[in-house]
């Protein structure tokens, strides 16, 4: 059976997987994204604050990620349990780290200007701030997007959903019929949706940043 | 108007600025940045902080709108008490300026001119109207300008929508945070002269900081000149500041060429005009030629309906002259306005061939004439008088 033949036969299986695998790196990236802004929006004003909370993200950051799954399973067992908790800490990372720094990159002078005509603490940060930071924050979110697509293959360890499946399977049988197929089945369609959703975020970028802040 | 105007705790544009013993000390600094600081900003005036960096000018301006919270003393702004105010509120009552613009890059002008009416719950409609008219008061035509972001803009068209959202509620008092420091000098140059224009028509009590001396004394009805902790060394005309300086600080500070910085800083309509006869054109020539009288350089300003001069005539051109006057004479010179520095006044005197140039006032109505006497008798006057105020506190 070529590469193409297997493609047809499982197609409902694969279609099932590719699904899975888009709809939970999404969802994980939305979750990081909500915690990584609150945290940013936490600690952004102190500058203590701030290192220890990127300090702390890079630091979970730096466990292997089949370590970390293997881990969480004592607590939180098999399946998608521990693959979206493993996800969305290592989504958090690049998204606490670009909500700091675009936040703290915003000009003093206007959160001056702001405060004197009369923003209030709660405006400023919605009307000013944010959207300034945003086009930065994005960026992180694009990174932790790109991040979760492929640690999100490796959740099928612990037998979560998505791709990983049909690569850990493949992998499990190398020789065995199908296993190529199988292997690279998996890895191309984590590529294909890393690339789909990297198209969407260029499409949301132009669409939220302001022409009068655009690059 | 944001508040009706007899509601208690409305801003009265009528009340000033005062400033009562206020006292602003840091937290771990020995010396207070504002010291025991008391001073009293009349209504409708532009009031300049003068001082160098560290002086603590900018602290002082900016505990009007509470941006720095005073440790002691008291604040009142167009009447209310500034300290028992929330200072949110406060602060979209006071129009404020800051160097660069600080307009919002991600806004449009017309959404950065809007912001405060949209704070104040203005309806859309009427935010709309307001933002088209400011922009129209500070010479960007709104159909260019209302949609461009602030990146599209010069320095100076920033600057200048800068002041429209610092006008837009129509605060009655403004502070403005060496707003044109930043431009290059013809910027800047045309900006001031704009400022004054504006204020011609709003007569806002603006607290205005700068340490440009030249920029003080053209736009300030009155200086303040501060020393370390916003000591004020002299707080005056800037007649007053030029002619008798109150101590050695601010006689350095002033400088040299005192003479020359007062006709750049003198207005025309600050010295006395001299009087001649106006005519109609319709007007009975030979009654005319008796009103100008018998002096070799004597004439006639013509006017126009709307008060304006046009022209000029001399007993020479009504010689043997019967009838009306009609189109007899010279044109007049350029005119002067009454907001001209008495330098430009010389400028024009000796530019043109008359002894004499006419003034106008509001409207491009006639109100006088400038010699080059009338000139040198304003600078001799105000000598006099500043050596007699000097004698008199010596």
């Amino acid at each position: 059976m070529n590469f193409w033949e297997y493609l047809r036969s499982r197609e409902e299986l694969l279609t099932f997987e590719t699904w899975q695998h888009a709809s939970m790196v999404f969802q994980c990236v939305v979750a990081a994204l909500v915690i990584g802004v609150a945290i940013g929006l936490l600690v952004y004003r102190s500058p203590r604050l701030s290192a220890v909370a990127t300090g702390a993200a890079g630091a979970a950051f730096t466990i292997p990620s089949l370590a970390l799954l293997g881990l969480l399973i004592t607590p939180l067992g098999l399946g998608v349990a521990p693959s979206v908790v493993a996800l969305t800490l290592y989504s958090l990372l690049p998204i606490v780290r670009n909500t700091v720094v675009g936040l703290t990159g915003v000009d003093r002078t206007l959160v001056d200007a702001a405060r004197g005509i009369g923003m209030g603490r709660a405006r400023i940060l919605l009307r000013v701030e944010l959207p300034l930071a945003w086009p930065v924050i994005l960026t992180g979110v694009r990174v932790a997007t790109q991040l979760a697509m492929g640690i999100g293959a490796i959740a099928a360890y612990v037998s979560g959903p998505g791709l990983g499946e049909q690569i850990f399977s493949g992998l499990g049988r190398l020789g065995g019929a199908n296993s190529v197929n199988m292997t690279l089945a998996g890895t191309l369609g984590v590529i294909v949706l890393a690339l789909l959703f990297d198209a969407c975020f260029v499409l949301i970028g132009r669409l939220t940043t302001p022409r009068g802040i655009r690059a | 108007m944001p508040d009706a105007p007899d509601a208690p705790d409305a801003p009265d544009p009528r009340a000033g600025i005062e400033l009562t013993d206020v006292t602003k000390r840091y937290p771990g600094q020995r010396t207070a940045a504002v010291d025991r600081v008391t001073l009293h900003i009349p209504a409708g005036e532009i009031v300049v902080l003068l001082g160098p960096s560290g002086s603590g000018k900018t602290t002082l301006m900016r505990l009007v709108n509470r941006l720095i919270e005073p440790t002691s003393g008291t604040i009142t702004v167009a009447g209310r008490d500034a300290l028992s105010l929330n200072p949110t509120e406060l602060r979209r009552h006071i129009g404020y300026v800051i160097q660069d613009a600080g307009l919002f890059p991600h806004m449009t002008v017309a959404t950065n001119v809007g912001l405060v009416p949209q704070m104040l719950k203005w309806d859309r409609k009427r935010i709309a109207a307001r933002v088209d008219e400011l922009l129209e008061l500070v010479d960007l035509p709104p159909d260019r300008y209302r949609a461009r972001y602030p990146r599209e803009l010069s320095g100076g068209q920033q600057q200048r929508v800068g002041v429209a959202r610092a006008l837009a509620a129509d605060p009655p008092v403004m502070l403005m945070d060496e707003p044109f420091g930043a431009l290059d000098p013809i910027t800047r140059e045309h900006l001031q002269d704009s400022l004054l224009g504006l204020q011609d028509e709003l007569g806002k009590t603006i607290v205005f900081v700068t340490h440009d001396i030249d920029e003080a004394l053209k736009l300030g009805d009155r200086i303040a000149i501060l020393d370390k902790g916003s000591r004020v060394a002299q707080y005056g005309t800037p007649q007053e500041i030029l002619l008798s300086p109150a101590d050695e600080y601010v006689e350095q500070f002033v400088g040299g060429a005192q003479s020359m910085r007062l006709l750049r800083f003198s207005r025309v309509a600050d010295v006395p005009l001299g009087e001649t006869p106006t005519a109609r054109p319709g007007d009975d020539a030979a009654a005319v030629r008796d009103r100008i009288g018998d002096a070799d350089d004597a004439f006639a300003v013509v006017l126009d309906d709307a008060g304006r001069p046009v022209r000029a005539v001399t007993r020479d051109d009504l010689r043997d002259a019967a009838g009306p006057l009609g189109e007899r004479g010279a044109p007049v010179p350029e005119p002067l306005h009454a907001r001209d520095t008495l330098q430009r006044a010389l400028e024009a005197l000796i530019q043109t061939d008359h002894d004499r140039v006419p003034v106008v006032g509001r409207g491009g109505a006639f109100t006088g004439t400038v010699s080059l006497a009338t000139v040198q008798d304003a600078v001799r006057d105000m000598r006099r008088a500043a050596e007699r105020r000097t004698a008199g506190t010596a």
